[in-house]
């Protein structure tokens, strides 16, 4: 009988934490990836998969390096396509399926003031890799949160329509965003070793600059609700498989494969 | 024939690098002028193109009546003396 070609990236909390950011980046890459040929305009339609595409670079750089931090050898590519559904530490946020064009926006504005927070913690780490590729991305994070930022209060700001499909995107997209500032053992060992933030502590920054941006847009910050995602720890919603089914069949089909 | 629900369009002008001039290299359809200058640096600088760009709204360009190309281009087909080429020009003057 043949065994599984699935591979189980190491429990190594230090790994896990760079995991679960290159995690979010990958599958958010991926599910903006979903929009290219049909955004509303020529134009967006490239915007948008250039950030696929910073994003998708952004994983493979911290993917490649998860990859030597733990010892095990795995290249970027076994991580990204050979891994099963709860070895995959993403926020929740980023696996919801792409939604409406309002929804897009709001999630990359949320996802992307989120990234540029962190990279520029990032920056600073006693890792230097992390901290290069910290230094590389945090550019990009800036052009998205502005790109997506724009585009958010040009819809709360626009027509009845356009400021109805905003408010629904935020009210379903507002009950994910506590995941991404709950702290765990991941968290308290990169603070204890100097490999990066723990992640609560960008909620200050991240809700004011998101209070900011929905204050232009016309739109409050919603009250939190009770409940919460838990996609970083590996338990995902059900839009996981499904993402994952087309994302790893090329590599599953054709192990190996490459360009 | 534009309707009303288009956006305007704009001309895009890339510089490639500091000291060059800004170069037209097309045009896209933007709602205001921060949106036009952001996808020009989507839709022209991906492949590191760019190190400035201008754009303008292209109805803003005022252009000759292609009807006058001959009346405006054609009389200075035979006038190669004001080419500054009947120079011996110093070995120091490079570059002219």
């Amino acid at each position: 009988m043949q065994t599984s070609t699935s591979i189980q990236p190491s429990r190594d909390p230090a790994a896990q934490y760079v995991l679960r950011l290159a995690d979010t980046c990958l599958i958010l890459g991926q599910r903006l990836g979903e929009w290219c040929g049909h955004a509303p305009v020529l134009e967006e339609d490239i915007a948008l998969t250039n950030t696929a595409l910073d994003l998708i670079g952004q994983a493979r750089a911290l993917l490649t390096h998860v990859g030597q931090m733990d010892g095990q050898a795995h290249d970027e590519d076994q991580l990204a396509f050979l891994r099963e559904e709860r070895d995959y530490l993403n926020v929740t946020m980023v696996e919801l399926p792409r939604g409406d064009f309002a929804f897009t926006v709001l999630r990359n504005a949320m996802v992307a003031t989120f990234l540029k927070l962190a990279w520029q913690r990032l920056a600073g780490s006693l890792d230097t890799e992390l901290a290069a590729i910290a230094g590389k991305a945090v550019k990009e994070a800036r052009y998205h949160q502005q790109h997506a930022g724009d585009w958010v209060v040009r819809l709360g700001d626009g027509t009845p329509e356009s400021r109805q499909r905003l408010d629904a995107a935020l009210g379903q997209l507002w009950r994910y965003t506590p995941e991404l500032f709950e702290d765990d053992a991941v968290d308290a060992h990169a603070a204890a070793s100097g490999l990066g933030p723990r992640w609560s502590e960008l909620q200050g920054p991240w809700r004011a600059d998101m209070t900011l941006l929905l204050d232009e847009a016309g739109l409050a910050l919603p009250t939190d609700s009770a409940f919460r995602s838990t996609g970083k720890r590996g338990l995902h919603s059900e839009h996981m498989g499904h993402i994952l089914t087309e994302m790893q069949y090329l590599q599953r089909a054709y192990p190996g494969g490459v360009w | 024939m534009t309707t009303q629900n288009e956006w305007p369009l704009w001309e895009v002008f890339v510089r490639t690098k500091a000291g060059l001039d800004h170069k037209h290299c097309g045009s896209l359809h933007a709602a205001d002028p921060k949106m036009a200058i952001q996808l020009a640096r989507d839709v022209y600088t991906r492949r590191q193109e760019g190190s400035s760009l201008w754009v303008v709204r292209s109805d803003q360009i005022v252009a000759s009546d292609p009807g006058d190309k001959d009346m405006y281009f054609d009389p200075m087909e035979d006038k190669v003396y004001r080419h500054p080429t009947f120079y011996a020009l110093p070995e120091s003057v490079n570059h002219m």
